[in-house]
């Protein structure tokens, strides 16, 4: 009896959890609704109100034991939350970078344009082919680019740290509308001039506009503030063929264009494919800077999850200690109710309500707490092309959300068990107890 | 320790609450060993090797050739023992996911006498002076992939275009398999290694450049002013060096990843503060139902003092009993956790001062939280607690 009760409660906690996890959150709230109207209209639901009324009243007088209840999940659903946070805040800036309607060309195999070369020779080809889109006065709206990458020392540690700077062709700001010069001036063609993005010039050293910079033994001068809400934010641009001479370099890494529709990327391949001459893949740009994202989010997750889980079960613990003394301590007043004709499911329901109704506390102050520090955040990581990409955390409403989930999860099941002791406490043992 | 037994029928007197308690310290401790792990995988524990390395790269930046006529230079610095020279090949064997499991570079001749840690075996290292095509492999990185000794491989190159194969796909021969000397530098081992002179006359550009030279010196102490002498060589030339030492460059990379120690620190924090308050709570909750007890112990003659020890020694026993359980846990969970990522993840097993400052906190969060029970234990006064008052 005893082993089939315990198994039964296994399966209780997995199925709750799971549904926790697949239900959406309408689904979630019915049965908050349908809880409450079993409270309101049913003589046991009256009864579970009234002893949850009775439960939450004392928990001021047991506030030390309560709070390791409230704290040990905000510590949980804090540390998670920043940690999906900053992998979020990465996915983000990389996949808003890219879209379907621009399509960035490599050489065959190339995975980030650090290790892609295209000749100019290939470069005009390319420009030429089906499914670009152009401009008013015919002229496809394409930019060939050159990415390098500067030592410039961070701000803070004051280490060098790899900055991208990208030499771009004169279509660039019409291939991406969303950057913008917001102080000073775009850099002039023909002149080692660069504009810095935003994140870069709040994470890196001596970027100001109106500084000059060392690249390749000659000096180079700021002339503006660029902003694009996006990992662009994060480089030096300057104009490609300057680049490319102090470099010395013969032709480009990349080609990116302005498709004339998403569906034209076909086209462009069908284009690429029937000309010999060409050993070049072209995707879109949501592609390529999506696939950029996958690994690192992937880690971060993986180990935010892991950390979680550990942190919970020791939470776990922790709420189930404190239940169990909050239990024992009200061990007369529920045998007592259980004595003048209270049912075992009410006091049920209401331990695991008050362990519930901490734990939500506690994963709002852990939240709260994490989108307090963390969120817009601003760190810097290498990223594909082995220099710095700057990202933000991004605490959103979903991960809130999920946090939410892992502490009523916590809550759960730290209170399961201490509910059910208190259903069973032999009435006339626990009324003699002093 | 003659009242061990005393501290210990204590602990257990409430056997749940015990348990419940040490389960969560060590869920705690735990976490502490992995995240340490991860911490000490990043920053490449100095080996007796590595002190006496420099790296000598661009100072524009990483990316950027040198030329090789660097090398007679550098060698002639009074106090280097050794150069080698090396080019970063990026490419994948097979498929584009297996980029991070075995890392390319094409080495000079001596690149394995500046690696001492990284053994192979006699007539290999014979066989790949003699291959020209020859490439050595690290065991993880063998294993990971399935590749053996005589295999043909082909790499799927991204910057380096083979003049014989005309694009970018290279094929070595692999003559040897070498394995890092110390556990903890499991990662060189996901390198295939394979002859610079073969690549620079295969490639259709860049000849005779190198992406880095790494230097052995005679005396470590020396390593400063060896630096400083073989940036001097190149200093207002068009390629400009930049010498650090082998641990600084590879700090210098770990901070560019992300500022790990200041992650798993913030996480710790979270995670010891939680179980200072849940700990402290089993603390106080075991000395609340005890004060009878306790002023039995001070009738029989047990001075305040000791009263006061007694608690504090079971707060310390608590934490560091379930602390200890929590890193052996780890110490076990972590070659577990590298079998069973293939190859992809080299976590250090948990060295001696994991152990060391494990220890330390352990003792350190038994005394904060056995403090403030102990102290109330130590002040009771007799005749109110036998009273019940």
């Amino acid at each position: 009896m005893r082993i089939l009760t315990n198994l039964l409660m296994v399966v209780l906690i997995a199925v709750a959890i799971f549904a926790l996890i697949v239900l959406p959150w309408p689904a979630l709230l019915a049965i908050v609704v349908l809880l409450a109207l079993w409270m309101a209209f049913t003589r046991g639901g009256r009864q579970a109100w009234s002893v949850t009324k009775v439960g939450v009243a004392t928990i001021p007088l047991r506030l030390g034991s309560s709070s390791v209840i409230v704290i040990g999940i905000a510590g949980v659903v804090g540390v998670l939350v920043a940690l999906l946070a900053m992998a979020e805040g990465f996915r983000q800036t990389l996949q808003q970078t890219g879209g379907t309607d621009t399509a960035i060309i490599m050489r065959g195999g190339a995975t980030a344009e650090l290790s892609s070369g295209i000749s100019r020779d290939d470069a005009v080809l390319v420009q030429q082919l089906p499914g670009i889109l152009k401009d008013a006065e015919g002229k496809p709206i394409a930019s060939p680019e050159l990415v390098v990458v500067a030592n410039i020392p961070k701000k803070g540690t004051n280490t060098d740290a790899n900055v991208e700077i990208r030499g771009v062709g004169e279509q660039a700001f019409a291939l991406r509308p969303n950057v913008k010069v917001v102080s000073g001036r775009a850099f002039s063609p023909g002149l080692r001039e660069l504009i810095v993005g935003k994140g870069a010039l709040a994470q890196f050293s001596g970027l100001e506009p109106g500084s000059t910079i060392n690249l390749g033994n000659q000096q180079w001068t700021i002339t503006g503030v660029f902003e694009s809400g996006d990992a662009h934010e994060s480089e030096l641009w300057g104009d490609v063929e300057t680049v490319s001479a102090t470099y010395r370099r013969q032709g480009y890494q990349s080609v990116t264009v302005r498709l004339t529709s998403p569906e034209a990327l076909d086209e462009l391949k069908a284009g690429i494919a029937s000309d010999p001459r060409l050993k070049v893949d072209a995707k879109t740009t949501l592609d390529y800077y999506s696939a950029q994202s996958e690994n690192l989010t992937k880690v971060i997750r993986v180990m935010g999850i892991v950390i979680g889980v550990i942190m919970g079960i020791g939470a776990i613990f922790g709420a189930l200690n404190t239940m169990y003394a909050a239990v024992a301590t009200r061990a007369r007043e529920i045998a007592t109710l259980r004595a003048i004709g209270f049912r075992g499911l009410p006091v049920v329901v209401s331990v695991l309500l008050e362990t519930m109704l901490l734990a939500i506390a506690g994963g709002v102050l852990g939240a709260a707490v994490a989108w307090l520090i963390f969120n817009n955040y601003t760190v810097s990581t290498l990223g594909a092309n082995f220099s710095q990409v700057v990202f933000a955390f991004k605490v959103s409403s979903a991960l809130v959300w999920s946090g939410l989930k892992w502490a009523l999860a916590i809550g759960f099941i730290g209170g399961l068990f201490p509910a059910l002791r208190a259903a069973r406490l032999p009435v006339t043992a626990a009324l003699r107890e002093l | 320790m003659k009242y061990f037994h005393l501290v210990w029928a204590a602990l257990f007197r409430r056997k749940t609450r015990t348990i419940f308690t040490l389960l969560s310290v060590l869920a705690a401790f735990l976490l502490f060993g992995m995240l340490d792990a991860v911490r000490a995988a990043f920053n490449a524990p100095p080996s007796a090797a590595g002190v006496s390395r420099l790296v000598v790269s661009s100072r524009i930046s990483i990316i950027q050739p040198l030329p090789a006529s660097l090398e007679p230079r550098i060698r002639a610095i009074p106090g280097v023992k050794d150069v080698a020279y090396a080019n970063w090949f990026g490419g994948y064997y097979q498929e584009p996911k297996n980029q991070n499991l075995m890392f390319q570079v094409a080495v000079s001749p001596t690149y394995l006498d500046t690696y001492p840690e990284l053994q192979l075996p006699p007539e290999q290292r014979k066989a790949f002076e003699e291959t020209r095509t020859g490439a050595v492999i690290g065991e993880a990185a063998a294993k990971a992939l399935g590749i053996k000794i005589g295999d043909k491989i082909p790499i799927k190159g991204s910057i380096f275009t083979n003049k014989a194969s005309g694009d970018t796909t290279w094929t070595f021969d692999v003559v040897g398999i070498f394995k890092a000397g110390e556990e903890k530098q499991r990662g060189l081992e996901n390198q295939l290694l394979f002859r610079w002179d073969y690549f620079d006359e295969g490639r259709t550009f860049g000849n005779g450049t190198i992406g880095w030279y790494i230097t052995r010196v005679e005396d470590p102490n020396e390593s400063e002013r060896i630096a400083a002498a073989i940036d001097a060589l190149s200093a207002n030339s068009d390629h400009e060096t930049k010498t650090q030492t082998e641990q600084a460059f590879n700090l210098a990379f770990v901070k560019q990843l992300a500022d790990i120690g200041l992650i798993v620190g913030a996480i710790m924090a979270a995670v010891f503060f939680t179980l200072i308050l849940l700990t402290g709570n089993t603390m106080a909750q075991a000395v609340r139902e005890r004060i009878p007890e306790l002023a039995v112990l001070k009738t029989i003659g047990f001075s305040s003092r000791s009263v006061l020890g007694l608690v504090l020694a079971e707060a310390v026993l608590l934490i560091v009993l379930g602390g200890v359980l929590g890193l052996l846990l780890a110490q076990v969970l972590l070659p577990a956790v590298n079998a069973g990522s293939g190859g992809r993840m080299n976590f250090p097993p948990i060295g001696a001062s994991t152990w060391g400052l494990g220890l330390v906190l352990m003792i350190a969060i038994g005394l904060v939280v056995g403090f403030l029970p102990a102290l109330r234990g130590m002040r009771l006064s007799i005749v109110d607690a036998l009273a019940g008052r």
